[in-house]
């Protein structure tokens, strides 16, 4: 049955497979967001999927299958989801992501330049091209960080700005980057 | 692991800070306990002893007009729900902010949430609604977490949840997260959204969720600034609030301001009590010592670009109250949303970024068409082609391959979006190269001289 299975995409082994390493707290979690939405389960979606990506770094066809049945859909109701949305991935990311704001009121301030001097203190390519769809952005070697442009992060009054995990960092300097990286890199 | 404080910049003298007011005091924080020593929620205890049609009438009467973008009248929305139709009403809070330019939101819900769950259990009470959600782009982690907290503060004191004070009213809150598609700011993409599904916009009619919204019920959709000023419209009255404001734009409007500007920042100010120039060279110190200003796009991204030197006729007030026809130059421009619209523009979501001389137009339009075709949702062929092409053709113009054909290539592309698709996105994404086009061919036709293998 192609209905039920994910179109292939970039997935993890049987073996490491998410759904085998879900545990009480997190099915009760869902559980509870679910309740959120007593009209339509549907809305869950993505909350799970959130919810998902926070346990496990990017989200597996297992997660979809499960999220799916959770909600009485079909996979492809939430992979179509996972496609769609630029903050989901369908492969790990670093621990850290820095999320650089590329758009207008950043540029003007410098935010290339920002992304690029995240890049080199990270050991990336400052040019790699990152193209979304579910791709993990670029990381370095060693999976501690990744680094990608995002756009507007709704911060134009101080910019240039990015997102360091849940953390937003303002008025960036390009002189503030290595001391930014350096907080993280534990 | 944290960033530097925000430290909230103490008001201008131009400002009245109604939304900002609490967050700017010294030492205010996001907690139940601050806000109630700040008078919190004692709006809601007046407005549940009025009756719910006086509540509207209100809001009708206070001229406020929607603070995400579009401008429509508030209370005119609240008045296509029929509060006894028997049918389960919605309102959900628009808090996707993603227009660049805009920045006010996301420190409402940082510094200030119980502001936010005041006004909407007010609004769900005119509105007869008996669950919201409060809609928050994923890009604001923290907010959700801040919001959420506060919404369970609120509950535990009976402002949310069961018999609110006691007046026999439900109404419960949720916060939802996004995922990071600028789309989900359109008011129908957002009950898509939220309804679980991907993000198209719905086809129009009907044109308001007040009609069928989200799961096909009357549904409200407000932004986080519109709902925290009905809390203010009951707090002062309806008159008094009014009064801040111009005859059809009520209260305080938030500018942030952002570009090529001395003092950046988000500026709370009576609706149309300043023009543009008072804007950026008085409330915003001005521009950086020794520029001169080349540009400014007034209303968010997708507002029309406006050229420095500009001249624009309108019919503005004359001395004896008559309405007469003037020339008004571009910083004499009066910052509200009828002037605004007579300038050939919009104030929008209140985002005003600033250009100087030492920026490239073609540059400026390239950052927000590559803006454009990240973010169309891809379901109309006009936004979807459309928007890649424009971002395709100026970015090819910048880096020397541009063909002579190429500024009216551009437009051709730009003239068939608009008005072709089914939300305003195809206007959103065309209105920055028309207008850019217009105002500053030259810089345009500078780059398109034939030197490259692009054909014509």
């Amino acid at each position: 049955m192609t209905a039920t299975e994910p179109p292939s995409a970039p997935s993890s082994p049987p073996a490491s497979r998410h759904v085998d390493r879900l545990n009480p707290d997190f099915v009760a979690h869902a559980e509870e967001l679910i309740s959120h939405y007593p009209v339509s389960a549907r809305s869950a979606s993505l909350p799970l999927l959130h919810l998902w990506q926070n346990e496990f770094g990017f989200v597996d066809d297992s997660g979809i299958e499960w999220i799916a049945a959770k909600l009485g859909l079909q996979p492809v109701n939430i992979y179509e989801l996972v496609t769609f949305y630029p903050w989901f991935r369908r492969q790990a990311a670093g621990k850290t992501v820095i999320r650089v704001c590329r758009t207008l009121a950043c540029a003007l301030a410098g935010g290339y330049e920002i992304k690029e001097k995240f890049c080199s203190a990270v050991g990336l390519d400052p040019h790699a091209e990152h193209h979304g769809f579910g791709t993990a952005p670029p990381t370095s070697a060693d999976g501690r960080f990744s680094v990608e442009f995002v756009e507007c992060l709704a911060s134009c009054g101080s910019a240039p700005v990015a997102l360091v995990n849940d953390d937003l960092h303002e008025r960036i300097s390009p002189s503030d980057v290595a001391e930014i990286v350096k907080q993280y890199d534990r | 692991m944290t960033a530097k404080p925000f430290v909230i910049p103490p008001a201008h003298p131009r400002e009245r800070r109604i939304i900002f007011g609490n967050i700017s005091k010294p030492g205010y924080d996001a907690s139940l306990e601050t806000y109630l020593a700040n008078g919190g929620y004692e709006s809601l205890r007046k407005a549940m002893k009025m009756e719910p049609a006086a509540i509207l009438d209100a809001v009708k009467a206070s001229n406020l007009r929607g603070r995400g973008g579009a401008g429509f009248p508030c209370g005119t929305k609240w008045s296509f729900i029929k509060r006894d139709d028997g049918k389960p009403h919605y309102i959900v809070v628009n808090g996707d902010e993603s227009e660049p330019g805009t920045f006010k939101d996301r420190y409402v819900l940082h510094y200030d949430p119980h502001q936010l769950i005041e006004g909407l259990v007010i609004s769900a009470f005119a509105t007869n609604c008996n669950l919201c959600y409060i809609y928050i782009r994923c890009e604001f982690p923290q907010a959700a977490g801040i919001v959420w907290n506060a919404i369970k503060e609120a509950r535990a004191k009976g402002f949310v949840g069961k018999n609110i004070l006691g007046s026999g009213f439900d109404c419960d809150i949720y916060v939802h997260q996004g995922a990071g598609a600028y789309i989900c700011g359109e008011e129908t993409s957002l009950i898509e959204s939220l309804e679980g599904k991907r993000p198209y916009p719905r086809i129009k009619p009907p044109y308001f969720p007040a009609v069928l919204g989200l799961y096909m019920k009357p549904t409200i959709v407000n932004n986080v600034e519109t709902i925290c000023h009905v809390k203010h419209i009951i707090a002062l009255g309806a008159e008094e609030y009014a009064k801040m404001g111009t005859p059809g734009d009520g209260g305080t409007r938030t500018m942030c301001v952002s570009g090529d500007v001395m003092r950046p920042g988000f500026y709370e100010l009576p609706a149309g009590a300043v023009t543009l120039g008072e804007l950026i060279f008085e409330v915003c110190g001005g521009l950086k010592p020794g520029r001169t200003l080349k540009a400014v796009i007034p209303g968010g991204s997708s507002a029309k670009v406006l050229r420095a030197g500009e001249v624009f006729k309108m019919k503005v007030k004359g001395p004896d109250g008559q309405m007469i026809d003037k020339e008004v130059p571009l910083l004499d421009v009066v910052m509200d949303a009828s002037s605004l619209t007579a300038a050939g523009t919009m104030v929008g979501s209140g985002g005003v970024m600033v250009m100087d001389d030492t920026r490239d137009m073609v540059w400026a339009l390239n950052n927000l068409n590559q803006f454009y075709a990240h973010e169309s949702c891809g379901q109309c062929t006009p936004c979807r082609e459309g928007s890649l092409w424009m971002s395709k053709i100026t970015t090819r113009m910048l880096d020397g391959g541009a063909a002579p054909a190429d500024p009216k290539t551009l437009k051709n592309v730009a003239d068939n979006i608009a008005g072709r698709t089914i939300c305003a996105f195809g206007e959103a994404c065309a209105w920055p190269t028309q207008s850019f086009l217009d105002k500053f061919p030259e810089e345009f036709s500078a780059l398109a001289t034939g030197n490259s293998s692009n054909g014509s």
